[in-house]
């Protein structure tokens, strides 16, 4: 619960020093309850008064950092269940299951999928980011699975899957530097294993066979003064991974206890059993509520160009909507003779109006203006997609001289812009297209 | 401290909503609480699947899924009978792609007689689909409604410029039930059940398509929407948005690249069936997450899965 100036009020000295710049010790306890002064001002706060105070400010759902480099990232630190109320934050992350029972050329056809598996959409890396390695019972093999993935040229950060502590330890000799996740904490072995870990601040996976369970070993890890840690909902059955995973998010941000104020791990791979359309199903639902670490057991683009689309949409900022960079496209290899389209620089208007003439099979030039990332109409309102935006932008773009075509085709809910900018671009035809994207293709064809 | 579940009590719920005739009919929506939120109160019905057949030979398809249905696609009376033998969906949406201006243009009774003959040969409840132009449909649903009087069947669907039409014929005519569209925005699916209202038709006999796109495009606009309406209904028992929600993803997610590239066209994406089940399972997924009460799907397996991840939401 957040603490009220009166709260705070009580932990000072209330000697009314000035030495914070305000009059009085409360007056200073007021401002710092409505977060508009630093608790450090006051130089007269015991320590423990500081400690009290730095947990209740503290965020409701931590935000927890594993890998390193270019493979470090980010989960948690969400503030609210729907991101309508705000925004997600910290996009889920996918991992690919690898055991030391796994033969050899599963491993390296596993690997093989997960390097082919990488582009680029809309500005975004899309790849797997975490390789997951379990240990299963050999030791040895576990340890130079670990010693191959991490040769492997990989660029991913790593989880440690493993409840034998000595194992682990041999096994954290491999990779620490690399800052893994480490899964799993148990009641039986937890305190040995934050030991394991508190020296690199290695975040730490928590697993019980039911949340009452999970409640009370998060709080014995609590209680050793470590914070880096990741929830395991379960995956015995795959409503109680669902029902879990929502309680702790409800739990945190709802509820306000920190207690289940961190990120969760999915081992959807394992509620799966194997169907990989089932995969894909899970992994939807749980990028849509709440999951962190989604495992995988294999990567390939039937799984990936959903799911990765999906959660691109998913974390944008509501009040940030996705962009495409105003310049000009060539789609189906456009040439010298093909027609010139226009359209706003709102992404879903480029996505679908690419995949329309894409679908047509007809070379064109898309030209996309900065419109300000808002639809056709609301740009158009907005006087950000007018005829002189739009004229300006054929004249230095230099489209001109990639097409001796001179009909540019409109968006068919802009007509009303067709005599401006005629006026403004001697030489073009502008031609009204459809209403709706999905009738370019005709439209192109019988063009 | 133990830990203590949390519950949400909510003081609104959605509409039950009955389609199909007898004992075969099934029921959409019911719940209080969020999808598959089973902690906080009554989930309602299943989710409800059904799967797209045309009245024409779909040509546009897959080879992958021509093939499942073979010669049965030539008529959409076999057809119909084939996936409900095969497949048993909840329902089967008979889409009139043929009476599309855009293509052969079948007059409204031809359309009409051919969706009778269909729901006829089946037992499980139809969706009947327009061709998304809106002067076309209203003229088709008025006669499909009079053809099918007793079928009890979902138009899909109304929209702002044909809900009077579509309305007035469809449900206070023919006591059918009518798929309200809107495109992806919670005022204008507000407002359009208002105005079907203000027409005198119930709330109960609305159902509601808040729009759809596949996902990686646009579908967070989706989902905020489907949450949006379902917090409105249920938090502040808005009764303007209480109705259940029928989502035609197929509709969507087999026209975007992902499943229309050829293996020609994108060598390093692999198999294209395999990529346009995986996108529709993935949107199917999302929405009955986001708060879909019913999915039409295109591909068997599509739909085989989208269950079994229903029922394993529902049961343990
Ligand atoms: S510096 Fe601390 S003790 Fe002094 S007035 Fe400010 S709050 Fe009170």
């Amino acid at each position: 619960m957040a603490m009220t100036g009166l709260d705070i009020y009580k932990l000072t000295p209330k000697t009314n020093c000035k030495e914070c710049g305000f009059p009085t010790c409360m007056a200073f306890s007021m401002k710092v309850a409505a977060g508009g002064a630093e608790i450090q001002k006051c130089s007269h706060m015991s320590e423990e008064a500081l400690a009290k105070l730095s947990e209740s400010t503290a965020p409701l759902m931590k935000t927890v950092v594993f890998g390193k480099g270019e493979t470090e990232y980010k989960l948690g630190g969400e503030t609210v269940l729907f991101r309508h109320e705000k925004t997600f934050v910290n996009k889920n992350r996918f991992a690919v299951l690898f055991t030391d029972k796994m033969s050899p050329e599963e491993v390296d056809a596993k690997i093989a999928g997960m390097k082919e598996v990488c582009y680029v959409r809309i500005g975004e890396e899309m790849k797997v980011e975490i390789a997951a390695l379990k240990y299963s019972g050999d030791k040895d093999a576990f340890l130079a699975l670990i010693k191959k993935v991490k040769e492997s040229g990989l660029k991913v950060a790593f989880m440690l899957i493993c409840e034998d502590v000595e194992v682990l330890k041999e096994a954290l000799e491999l990779v620490k530097e690399e800052v893994p996740i480490v899964h799993g904490a148990n009641k039986n072995n937890y305190s040995e294993m934050v030991q394991l870990v508190r020296d690199k601040k290695l975040p730490l996976g928590l697993r019980a066979d039911n949340l009452e369970e999970l409640y009370a070993l998060t709080e014995n890890v609590q209680k050793m003064d470590y914070k880096e840690l990741f929830l395991d909902p379960g995956c015995k059955s795959i409503k109680e991974a669902y029902v879990n995973t929502l309680q702790i998010r409800r739990t945190a941000l709802k509820e306000q206890d920190r207690t289940f104020g961190y990120p969760s791990i999915l081992f959807v791979n394992e509620m799966a059993n194997g169907d990989k359309y089932m995969e894909v199903a899970l992994s939807s639902v749980f990028t849509i509520k709440y999951g962190s670490v989604i495992v995988l057991s294999d990567m390939d683009y039937a799984r990936a160009l959903p799911l990765f689309g999906l959660r691109q949409n998913i974390f944008t900022d509501p009040q940030k909507p996705m962009r495409v960079e105003p310049k000009i496209y060539s789609i189906n290899n456009a040439n010298e003779n093909s027609p010139v389209l226009v359209t706003v620089d709102f992404a879903l208007s480029y996505f679908v109006v690419s995949g329309e003439i894409e679908r047509s099979k007809i070379p064109a030039w898309l030209v996309i203006p900065d419109a300000g990332g808002y639809s056709v109409l609301t740009a158009w309102a907005a006087g950000k997609f007018s005829g002189s935006v739009i004229s300006k932008f054929i004249k230095e773009s230099g489209i001109e001289n990639k097409t001796k075509c001179r009909k540019l085709i409109i968006p068919g809910k802009v007509a009303v812009l067709k005599g401006d900018i005629e006026d403004s671009l001697p030489g073009w035809e502008v031609v009204v297209g459809p209403d709706e994207a999905m009738h370019i293709p005709k439209f192109l064809r019988e063009m | 401290m133990a830990f203590k579940t949390s519950v949400q009590k909510y003081t609104g719920s959605i509409n039950k909503l009955e389609f199909g005739s007898g004992e075969n009919s099934k029921a959409l929506g019911g719940e209080n609480v969020l999808p598959f939120y089973t902690f906080d109160g009554n989930i309602g019905g299943k989710p409800l699947i059904g799967l797209e057949i045309l009245d024409v030979y779909p040509e546009k398809w897959l080879d992958e899924l021509q093939q499942i249905y073979g010669d049965a696609a030539n008529n959409a009376v076999q057809w119909a009978r084939f996936v409900e033998e095969k497949f048993s969906p909840d329902f089967i949406c008979l889409r009139l792609e043929g009476a599309d201006p855009n293509g052969l243009n079948k007059s409204p009774e031809e359309a009409a007689a051919l969706a009778k003959e269909v729901a006829q040969a089946i037992k499980v409840p139809l969706v009947v689909a327009g061709t998304q132009n809106h002067d076309k449909d209203t003229k088709l649903f008025e006669k499909v409604a009079e053809v099918l009087e007793g079928c009890n069947v979902i138009l899909l669907s109304a929209v702002e410029d044909n809900y009077k039409k579509i309305g007035a014929a469809g449900v206070l005519a023919y006591r059918h039930k009518v798929a309200a569209e809107s495109s992806v925005d919670i005022n204008l699916a507000k407002q359009l059940n208002i105005l079907l209202n203000q027409l005198g038709v119930k709330n109960e006999d609305i159902v509601m398509n808040v729009g759809c796109a596949a996902v990686g495009y646009g579908f967070e606009y989706v989902a905020s929407t489907m949450d949006r309406i379902r917090l409105a209904a249920l938090g502040q028992n808005d009764k303007s948005l209480q109705m259940p929600i029928i989502t035609p993803v197929s509709f969507d997610t087999w026209s975007v690249k992902e499943s229309v590239a050829s293996v020609e066209d994108a060598p390093e994406w692999g198999s294209q069936v395999e990529r346009g089940i995986a996108m529709e399972v993935s949107t199917a997924a999302s929405v009955i997450a986001a708060g879909a009460n019913a999915v039409i799907l295109r591909h068997p397996g599509s739909a085989e899965t989208v269950r079994k991840l229903a029922d394993a939401l529902i049961n343990n």
